[in-house]
């Protein structure tokens, strides 16, 4: 048996571990940005006093005339074409609804599903229309910030370690084994039950820590990011990846490569 | 009980991972997770601590007052326990919904601490009958992450380990009146003994296989959980079973066995951190809230 106790140790600011030069502008709701009123409002700002003040807290970004604050932390803001992952907290309860959903879906299930249309309050309405789309079976689901989750063309990965990840962009993370056929998908209405093998748990199991790692340094989540984590975290058992000292060496790893890949 | 809602898959997949000894998180059935104690944290207070278990979160406070010995132990102090499970918890304790489970918590705390071995309550009585320290023990629970009453435990043990009551002396002058006096030095004050001061190990039940430290999805799977408050030495204070489902007798005597090899390394580990802790003296960097 394991167990570890330990003092804790204070947090370094970001940029003194990364040995940025340039600090970004960072704001609170309420902070003044500007007295110059030239510059044209973008979202999360707000013209009072004859200044700009930001409304949200976040980094404040410039493109030419325009300033907006891109907030650090939202909740999710739903835009058509987005794929998201969801539990089902409530249902309708009429008669009709009761016949035609009972025994398919039931409160508490998972599901992944497209958004259709977004109203002006901000609900979203959803479709399964395609097979893809649908009740999700055994797996592990991961709930991150959805300013984490990188917009992509596409949010299902197989990826080559061994078992599938969903990227919705509400900030609900999905990991499941990989299906053998190609026909049952993530989608269906009938989940598979039978015992997941060893091998594929521990794939699992590894890279919902790496995306927790991923997420406590505050690294954006995609295929390459997750992959490229998970391979820097082989060599150390899958328990403790979660140990801070651990978890920073692996994510400055994950960084380097990523920048060597871009550059 | 704060607690998720998960789909029959995922309990499924859960507890197949339970029977193979690789839960979720990829520990094993009898693995904690990575504990994280720092006493000292409160300032106006006789002793404090606070325990970070995964995102469980606890602070504990002690404060030390003069009051009088009950009836039945005219020369003891006590411990008074109370229990608030903050609303930045979960949303479920807004308003009076956190009361119940703070009830709950405080009871298991009373059972734990009533005989006469976990802590001394003769070193705390000042004068028989007259005049003794009352230890008021506050649990504040910050975050919810499952295994609440392990956490709790470690940070109270933990928080008396911290408390530091002052030495007191009763004068007697010849008329027979009695006066109080407070000890000059500050620093001079008394310690409690935290040596047999009992842990909760709390084993929740899942297929076949019982686990230890279950997270919240975990404590979801499980329909029943033994709490197990043991000593140091392996010596089992209290008992108590949660939860609708039930336990055959054989299961409860290996999780019982369980919890006092689990028990024994628990309390190594703490008074380890302690001892450390309490060795980088007066000048250690305190991290508390914002580090």
């Amino acid at each position: 048996m394991a167990m570890e106790m330990r003092l804790p140790v204070a947090r370094k600011p970001l940029s003194e571990r990364l040995g940025r030069d340039t600090k970004k502008h960072l704001v609170v709701p309420g902070d003044t940005i500007t007295t110059d009123t030239a510059f044209m409002r973008g979202h999360g700002t707000y013209m009072g006093e004859e200044k700009l003040i930001a409304s949200v807290a976040g980094s404040v970004e410039r493109v030419n005339k325009l300033i907006c604050v891109k907030a650090l932390k939202t909740r999710y803001i739903g835009e058509v074409g987005d794929i998201v992952v969801g539990r089902i907290t409530e249902r309708r309860r009429s008669a009709e609804d009761e016949l035609a959903m009972r025994g398919f879906l039931q409160e508490g299930d998972l599901i992944s599903a497209e958004v259709q249309a977004v109203f002006s309050d901000g609900a979203v309405s959803l479709h399964t229309r395609s097979l893809k789309y649908g009740k999700l079976g055994q797996g592990v689901l991961v709930q991150v910030s959805p300013s984490l989750v990188k917009r992509q063309k596409t949010h299902f990965h197989d990826l080559p370690c061994g078992a599938s990840v969903i990227l919705g962009n509400n900030g609900f993370i999905w990991i499941y084994p990989t299906p053998e056929h190609k026909e049952e998908e993530a989608g269906g209405f009938v989940a598979n039950l039978e015992p997941v093998s060893l091998a594929d748990r521990e794939v699992i199991s590894r890279l919902r820590n790496c995306i927790v790692s991923l997420v406590t340094q505050r690294m954006m989540l995609y295929d390459t990011s997750i992959l490229y984590c998970y391979e820097a975290s082989l060599p150390h058992q899958i328990k403790d990846i979660l140990k801070p000292e651990i978890m920073e060496e692996i994510v400055m790893e994950t960084r380097q490569r990523l920048l060597e890949q871009e550059g | 009980m704060a607690s998720v809602a998960l789909s029959e898959a995922e309990k499924v997949y859960i507890m197949h991972g339970v029977q193979e000894d690789l839960r979720v998180d990829g520990r094993g059935c009898e693995d904690y997770r990575c504990v994280e104690v720092e006493t000292d944290v409160v300032s106006n207070t006789s002793g404090s601590a606070r325990v970070k278990l995964g995102h469980t979160d606890i602070l504990v406070g002690v404060k030390a007052e003069m009051g009088t010995p009950k009836l039945e132990k005219p020369n003891e102090g006590y411990l008074e326990f109370f229990v608030d499970c903050s609303a930045n918890a979960t949303p479920d304790f807004e308003g009076r919904g956190g009361d119940d489970l703070g009830t709950e918590i405080a009871n298991t705390l009373y059972r734990i601490f009533n005989n006469k071995s976990s802590v001394d309550l003769k070193t705390l009585c000042i004068s028989p009958r007259e005049h003794c320290w009352v230890l008021y023990v506050d649990v504040l629970l910050l975050e919810c992450d499952g295994n609440l009453f392990d956490a709790i435990s470690i940070a109270v043990k933990a928080a008396l380990f911290n408390t530091r009551i002052p030495r007191v002396r009763v004068l007697e002058d010849e008329e027979g009146s009695k006066d109080i006096e407070l000890s000059d030095d500050p620093y001079d004050c008394i310690r409690l003994s935290v040596e047999n001061v009992p842990c909760i190990v709390t084993l929740c039940k899942i297929g076949y296989r019982h686990v230890v430290d279950a997270t919240l999805q975990e404590e979801a799977c499980s329909l029943a959980s033994l709490l197990v408050s043991v000593t140091s030495k392996g010596v089992v204070t209290c008992l108590r079973k949660v939860g609708k489902g039930s336990l055959d007798p054989e299961s409860i005597f290996e999780m019982m066995e369980t919890s006092k090899r689990v028990g024994k390394v628990l309390h190594a580990s703490l008074q380890s951190v302690l001892h450390k802790e309490e060795s980088l003296g007066p000048k250690r960097q305190k991290v508390g809230f914002l580090g």
